[in-house]
């Protein structure tokens, strides 16, 4: 079946209905969404936790309370939402090939808006030694286990990774009567959102182990035990550090990965730092009418985030398609990152765009009483005082409209973070 | 006197805050919000948590329905709230609000669905 | 009338041939028995076929320029590599002849050496040059100083081609006993009465393909006792993306050690190692920090570029070494031995099986069984068909389109036909269709293949498995 449509967006998650109904209200209503599930919402409907929406709704919400609302949104425009939908790939001339069990669909697009969301990094790409047994799972499987199909998985549970799902399910676990013998961070300092670590963690007297890592995995059938040690500051375990701790279950929470092996296939160009697409402030990638948002881009810690970075993505796509937006023959000026920024999305930012722009971007380490800046041909353009920073949580500049314009008639664009006096 | 620190819980900003308790004199710094004093200041005094988890699902689409705590309860009233959640068993439809356990553990506080959960079809 | 009866079915319970082990070598020597008439067995102790050394290595069709000449590895592996194309062909089986480079680092002399061996051997391979290397694979070190290439070796799906075996054993009416140890082996009369799973059964011969434990089963019954050691070898496996070499890639042995191959799969991961250790343990597949290190950094002396960001799993699987050679032989009238059979087991295995079944249908003056049909057809793969088969496959199959796997595109459909080919657990159907087997490692589509599982096989969901042992999820809620 050959279907012409306006907007296709790939992924009903956050990032995609968020791109979906900021279209539709940017005036593209011609939108479909592809969605492989049989409902949307994405991951929010395992995040059964709460600590959503805050910035969004301003109301504390739940993560499947958060998806409805968003299901809501684009239910009430009557966008078309289409479950059990799988993309099999995408070209850069915006064919976007789609199978359910009704057959194949080929969209001809006006634009594309990839909103596939990450992965978790699995345990074969960390190299635990030792042995296979039941029991190990990622953190994020463990979580729709529990969550959604309502499973068991474990009573004695190890946590490798602070991330956040690793601390959510910590406590989820503690909930379904498990016992939590602690959670190992290979970093000095936790990857985790510090609220998290607080109500996930310390209200239950979990162990943080900074700087610590599992380097076995023991057990035949099923895990009996992990061996843990401390690491050197190359990160190395000292094995005269280790001990061997019981348990029936490990959890991994060792990071997430940007889901992109359809924007691969298209052949847009990638930022190795995000693992996402290299994209300009709207949210264009190298491949014209080709755009992505969501943990698909970068991996983000708020899904409040998530939905605003996407409406925007979705309104500059909309405007890409009525025809009064940027396109990719536009000329950019490349945001450069130094000083412990890791990096700033968008890495492009064009000199015809309009509108605010936001820069969204992650540090390098911790780092205490700093300042983000970004400068202009080196002057300083906007300034951004920060307590403490840490490579776990997202930094954000919001720039106004003459902070925006400067930058985007400038030959050199660049953020770095400095000690706050400097 | 008396300093408790705490890491603020009600937003990601996570800030780190101070209750300081001086005689009968409470101040709390640290906060970047009019929600962090106020968490401060429970946190000094009743602490207070949202319990989420799920529930028991009869002939729905999915086997467990999320719940949560429509406010948050005494944090010592934790684990009997989990345990009444644990006890609740809920016949689809569902709707987001739907009491799942009313005045869960004593608390005065109801535990609601959170997720809208559709019956099977069965042919 | 009861003693006839008794005798009926005793008569009608004795076996021509019980193969004994479902490897590679076990299932290609009873798919080739039923070239010839007659009744056999194939016994199992896991719950699946392919679970042994056959799920785990290299995958390397070797050309056979590296054995001794005169030994069976040599016969054995170069006669396997010239059949192994036309046995893949039959039984539709992921093969390619990709031809592999051995690199040296330190001169030409080791690699004349290999050369003169490999014409010993009868096998194509000549000396290039290291820029010759490096035309053929960009991403080859610098440090090269020169190369043999063989292009006749190839790489074939080892637990695809093990599985393919066994369901054309099936096919040809073999019959198959998973979940049976044999625990012992008598000579009776002129038969064997083999106990395992429980059951006696009969038989006029036995071939011995029980790999690991190949040492137990002789020891059974053949005067010359024989002893095994499992030798470990560790790998690395590559997400598709990386794909830095499209030949295998071998390193000459020096005196620093034997060196580790890179290798493309049939499926376009790429493999780094093995490492080699003798472990006591027979069923010891764990993986080690240090060793893994250490056949990765070997890889990068062939390939500089390989990156642990690349890494998607590491592997171990146990090779049963016994001696320097292969032993193939009729050990004990009408048992018959494949043992001891490491590397190059995977290139000797069809070659082995020709052998094993026709010195059995000698010995036993089996006729030819003209019915014998030698195609078998895999699974039909909806992530390599073209759009407008996917279609038909989606209108005769609605399953087909339902994408289970996304990091490997596998539909429930073919997940569903995996199980009935004899999947019970998560591996055996990542086996054969390879959900699982992508970048996420199973982290998405576990809790689906979990529900398919558990509704095919008519068990509880918490009855499902990884490979037989431990269950996934323990309970349910409550």
């Amino acid at each position: 079946m050959n279907v012409q449509k306006a907007i296709v967006v790939i992924g009903a998650g956050p990032a995609g209905l968020a791109a979906a109904v900021a279209a539709y209200d940017a005036g593209a209503t011609d939108i479909v969404v592809l969605e492989r599930d049989g409902h949307a919402g994405g991951i929010l409907n395992q995040c059964v936790h709460n600590g959503f929406g805050l910035h969004t709704f301003n109301a504390e919400l739940t993560g499947p309370e958060y998806a409805a609302r968003f299901g809501e949104l684009a239910a009430a425009r009557n966008i078309e939402i289409l479950y059990g939908t799988a993309v099999l790939s995408v070209s850069s001339d915006r064919t976007v090939t789609a199978v359910n069990s009704r057959g194949m669909i080929k969209y001809t697009a006006g634009a594309v808006i990839l909103a596939c969301g990450c992965r978790e990094r699995p345990r074969g790409a960390i190299n635990i030694a030792g042995t296979r047994p039941a029991g190990v799972f990622s953190a994020g499987t463990a979580q729709r286990l529990v969550n959604i199909d309502g499973k068991r998985i474990g009573r004695k549970v190890f946590i490798l990774g602070s991330g956040d799902i690793g601390l959510i399910m910590a406590r989820r676990m503690v909930f379904e009567g498990a016992e939590v013998k602690g959670v190992a961070e290979l970093m000095p300092y936790s990857s985790g959102l510090r609220r998290n670590i607080a109500q996930c963690l310390d209200d239950f007297g979990i162990p943080l182990m900074l700087s610590t890592t599992v380097t076995e995995i023991r057990g035949r059938d099923r895990v009996s035990s992990v061996v843990v040690a401390s690491v050197d500051e190359n990160r190395n375990p000292v094995m005269s550090t280790a001990r061997e701790i019981e348990c029936d279950t490990l959890l991994l929470s060792v990071g997430l990965l940007p889901e992109n092996e359809l924007a691969r296939g298209a052949g847009v160009e990638f930022c190795t730092a995000t693992g996402g697409a290299d994209v300009d402030d709207g949210f264009m990638t190298s491949a014209d009418g080709v755009f992505m948002c969501g943990n698909c881009l970068h991996v983000h810690d708020l899904v409040d985030y998530v939905s605003r970075e996407s409406g925007a993505c979705g309104v500059a796509a909309a405007r890409y398609v009525t025809g009064c937006g940027i396109g990719k023959s536009d000329a950019a000026v490349r945001v450069r990152t130094s000083g412990g920024v890791r990096y700033c999305v968008p890495q492009r930012i064009t000199r015809g765009g309009c509108g605010n722009l936001t820069l969204r971007m992650r540090v390098s380490g911790v780092y205490k009483k700093c300042k983000l800046r970004v400068s202009a041909d080196g002057a300083p353009v906007a300034e951004r005082n920060r307590p403490i920073v840490a490579p776990g949580e997202m930094e954000t500049l919001e720039l106004n409209a003459e902070q925006s314009r400067r930058l985007r008639s400038a030959e050199c664009v660049e953020i770095t973070l400095t000690n706050k006096d400097g | 006197m008396k300093i408790d620190k705490f890491t603020c819980i009600r937003c990601p900003m996570g800030c780190a805050l101070e209750v300081r308790k001086d005689g009968g004199k409470i101040t709390v710094t640290g906060n970047a919000c009019k929600r962090g004093e106020q968490y401060a200041l429970d946190e000094a005094t009743a602490p207070k948590r949202t319990v989420t988890s799920t529930a028991e699902l009869i002939g729905g689409e999915l086997p467990r329905v999320p719940v949560k705590t429509a406010d948050a309860v005494p944090k010592e009233k934790m684990f009997e709230v989990l345990e009444e959640i644990k006890n609740a068993r809920l016949t689809a439809p569902v709707r987001i609000g739907d009491i799942a356990v009313k005045n869960a553990a004593g608390t005065g506080v109801d535990v609601v669905v959170t997720r809208n959960i559709e019956r099977t079809f069965i042919a | 009338m009861w003693y006839n009866a008794v005798m009926d079915t005793c008569f009608d319970k004795v076996y021509d041939c019980i193969v004994i082990g479902g490897g590679v070598i076990g299932t290609f020597a009873a798919r080739e028995l039923c070239k010839f008439r007659g009744k056999f067995l194939l016994i199992e102790s896991g719950n699946d076929v392919a679970v042994g050394t056959s799920k785990a290595n290299s995958g390397i069709v070797h050309a056979g320029f590296d054995a001794a000449p005169c030994t069976l590895k040599a016969k054995f592996n170069v006669a396997g590599s010239r059949i192994m194309w036309k046995k893949c062909a039959e039984l539709d089986v992921p093969y390619k002849q990709n031809g592999a480079l051995v690199l040296s680092f330190d001169g030409s002399r080791d690699v004349n050496a290999l050369r003169r061996r490999a014409v010993e051997n009868g096998v194509d391979a000549e000396a290039v040059t290291a820029e010759f290397a490096r035309a053929l694979e960009p991403n080859l070190s610098d440090k090269v100083v020169s190369a043999l290439y063989a292009p006749t070796s190839a790489i074939v799906s080892p637990y695809e081609l093990n599985i393919a075996c066994y369901e054309n054993f099936t096919a040809n009416g073999g019959e198959v006993r998973l979940n049976s140890a044999v625990t012992g082996i008598e000579r009776v009369g002129k038969l064997y009465r083999i106990t395992a799973g429980g059951g006696a059964l009969l038989t006029h011969t036995v071939i011995n393909a029980a790999g690991l434990y190949a040492d137990v089963i002789n020891n059974l019954v053949c005067s010359v006792k024989r002893k095994i050691i499992a030798r470990r070898g560790q790998y690395v496996l590559l997400d598709k993306t990386a794909a830095p070499v499209t030949r295998t890639v071998f390193q000459i042995p020096t005196a620093r050690g034997k060196g580790v191959l890179v290798a493309p799969t049939c499926h376009g991961n790429t493999l780094v190692g093995p490492s080699a250790e003798d472990v006591n343990d027979k069923s010891d597949v764990s993986t080690t920090a240090e060793i893994l290190n250490d056949v990765f950094d070997k890889g990068r002396l062939s390939v500089p570029c390989l990156n642990k960001r690349d890494i998607i799993t590491q592997f171990s699987g146990l090779r049963a070494v016994c001696g320097d050679d292969f032993v193939i032989e009729e050990s004990e009238d009408g048992f018959f031995n494949a043992l001891g059979i490491c590397s190059p087991g995977l290139a000797s295995s069809p070659a082995i099986g020709e052998y094993l079944a026709e010195k059995v249908a000698v010995k036993l003056r089996l006729c030819e069984n003209e019915k014998f049909d030698p195609s078998r057809r895999a699974i039909t793969c909806f992530a390599s068909a073209t759009d407008d088969e996917r279609e038909k496959l989606i209108a005769e199959n609605p399953r087909y389109g339902n994408i289970v796997c996304r990091c490997e595109c596998v539909t429930e459909a073919e997940i569903v036909q995996a199980i009935e080919r004899g999947a019970v657990d998560l591996d055996g159907v990542k086996r054969r269709v390879r959900a699982g087997m992508g970048r996420c490692q199973a982290g998405f589509c576990t809790p689906a293949l979990i529900k398919i599982l558990a509704r095919e096989l008519g068990v509880d969901e918490e009855k499902i498995t990884k490979n037989g042992t431990g269950a996934i999820v323990s309970g349910r809620l409550s």
